[in-house]
């Protein structure tokens, strides 16, 4: 069902835990469909990501996106993080089952969630950042047959 | 590989494969034929029948074969709706039967019939004043679930069923968790039709049952030649109703040794995970269970990644999570027994055979102990958890 990368991530996350004191962090998803990612960045003062880690609670593809999105944005600049869609993600990932999609749009944002939360805090503007929806799967309906 | 999801399906039975052979290879005759091949098959059909209408109390031609479980329930309620409409439109069932069931009554709710919905308890169990008081004039069938597919709860099935016949309502039961596992008896349980199939007793895929009470006046289901008494048409499938006949038989003759054995690993397990793993509960009624049932929530985890996760370490097992069911709600049954929803995407389901060991529970716990560990420490609720016990 998965794609090679996709259970190496799974199986072999990369940054999982937690920044104390983050420049930003950022929690989307919710219980009730079964995924929350949480995201934590460290940023320096020439706006690098320096640092980032994650936590998720979800299923397979949930801890495989957050893993690749936290890969995907270290060491990048913010307008760079900025540039990480769902689709990159997936991409990076050799793909993931359709029903999984969402999965990616989790891990997109929740990195907007946590800039967000930098800008908040530092009383700026990203130029394209919207405020994050409180429950990703707003407006998401299941197919009637 | 630790096989851990029996009420999934089964391994088809040795005894059961060498019993069907013969009807692909020689014995491949027709059995509506005149010549000598066919009257074997017919034999062999017939012999399967009676089998299993004895392990049930019923009569031979009480016995309906179908390609499994979820063409016995369509055909039980579909066909008792067409039939009985003159007098109501009015079904009675419960909120944590299988989709075939549900699925088959919301069908029923489109073409005008009313349908009401039961809760259950806790552990899963139906209240019996809950079900008398929702019977209404123009109610014209009960169906509940002989015992629950994912937390294995044994419904009091013999009440429901005396509560059907005082009050003159057909009774039906999904029986394909409990056929062969726990003693039916039709007459004594006052069961006007039950469902079975195959492949959960140690049979063959693609075939199963309705037991249909002599005297119901149901429609034919598959209109064609007259197979089954022309109810159910179609060249009869031989060496499925042969493996059928002979899992039935088999099922019978080591029930109660096999339930001894299930239920000493069932509650070890159940022990093992309530002593060694914080935080989680046990799903379904502690004691009127299907011997091989095991259902757990595991706080602040999610079920899909366990089911990697052990899968990685050659075990099987299932799960409630949203993600395991193609949709983004978690399983009905949890939510009905009052689970959140984030417990239930935590629910772990281990199906036990009478073929699994101490030793294999054993590597299953010790497995699931660092499985449930790692997750939480990479999950965002269990931190926040940790959290609040400090504040």
């Amino acid at each position: 069902m998965y794609s090679e990368k996709v259970m190496d991530h799974f199986q072999h996350p990369r940054n999982v835990g937690e920044i104390e004191n983050a420049s930003g962090v950022g929690t989307v998803g919710n219980a009730k469909c079964g995924d929350i990612m949480r995201m934590f960045l460290d940023i320096d003062e020439n706006g690098i990501i320096r640092d980032v880690k994650f936590k998720t609670f979800g299923c397979g593809a949930a801890v495989a996106t957050s893993s690749m999105a936290t890969e995907l944005v270290k060491g990048k600049s913010i307008q760079e993080a900025m540039q990480v869609t769902n689709k990159a993600v997936m991409e990076a990932l050799d793909g993931l089952p359709p029903v999984k999609v969402h999965c990616s749009l989790l891990a997109e944002e929740a990195i907007h969630a946590a800039l967000w939360d930098y800008a908040e805090k530092n009383h700026i503007t990203i130029e394209g950042l919207k405020k994050p929806k409180a429950d990703i799967h707003e407006g998401e309906e299941e197919e009637q047959y | 590989m630790i096989y851990l999801d029996n009420a999934a399906t089964t391994k088809t039975a040795p005894e059961v494969v060498q019993a069907m052979l013969p009807y692909f290879t020689e014995n491949y005759g027709n059995p509506s034929t005149i010549y000598s091949l066919g009257s074997a098959s017919k034999k062999a059909v017939n012999e399967a029948r009676r089998t299993i209408a004895g392990a049930i109390g019923a009569k031979q031609e009480e016995i309906y074969f179908t390609a499994g479980g979820s063409e016995a329930d369509n055909w039980a309620l579909k066909a008792t709706a067409e039939a009985y409409e003159g007098k109501g439109k009015h079904i009675i069932t419960t909120k944590i039967e299988h989709h075939a069931i549900l699925h088959t009554c919301e069908y029923l709710e489109k073409r005008g019939f009313e349908v009401t919905y039961l809760n259950v308890d806790e552990d899963g169990l139906v209240n019996l004043d809950e079900l008398k008081n929702a019977i209404r004039p123009d109610t014209i069938l009960i169906s509940v679930m002989f015992a629950n597919n994912e937390i294995g709860t044994i419904e009091p099935i013999k009440e429901i069923g005396a509560i059907a016949k005082e009050r003159g309502i057909l009774f039906h039961t999904d029986a394909v968790q409990a056929f062969g596992q726990v003693p039916i008896n039709v007459d004594e349980m006052h069961i006007d039709m039950l469902s079975a199939s195959g492949h959960k007793l140690n049979g063959p895929k693609g075939i199963g049952f309705l037991y249909i009470r002599a005297g119901l006046k149901l429609r034919s289901f598959i209109h064609g030649g007259g197979q089954e008494r022309s109810r159910r048409a179609g060249t009869e499938n031989v060496p499925g109703i042969v493996g059928l006949g002979t899992a039935t038989e088999r099922a019978l003759r080591i029930m109660e040794e096999k339930t001894k054995k299930e239920l000493e690993l069932r509650d070890y397990l159940i022990s093992r995970i309530e002593k060694e793993i914080p935080y989680c509960r046990l799903n379904g009624h502690r004691t009127r269970r299907l011997p091989g049932n095991v259902n757990f929530s595991f706080l602040y985890i999610e079920g899909e990644s366990m089911l990697i996760m052990l899968d990685m370490k050659g075990i099987c097992a299932s799960s409630g999570s949203a993600c395991t069911s193609g949709s983004l709600d978690p399983s009905h049954v949890l939510l009905a027994i009052g689970l959140k929803h984030e417990e239930a995407h935590g629910s772990l389901r281990m199906t036990l055979s009478e073929e699994n060991t101490k030793e294999e529970i054993d590597i299953v716990v010790d497995n699931l102990k660092q499985i449930v560990t790692k997750l939480r420490d990479m999950s965002p609720l269990y931190e926040d958890f940790l959290k609040r016990q400090k504040d």
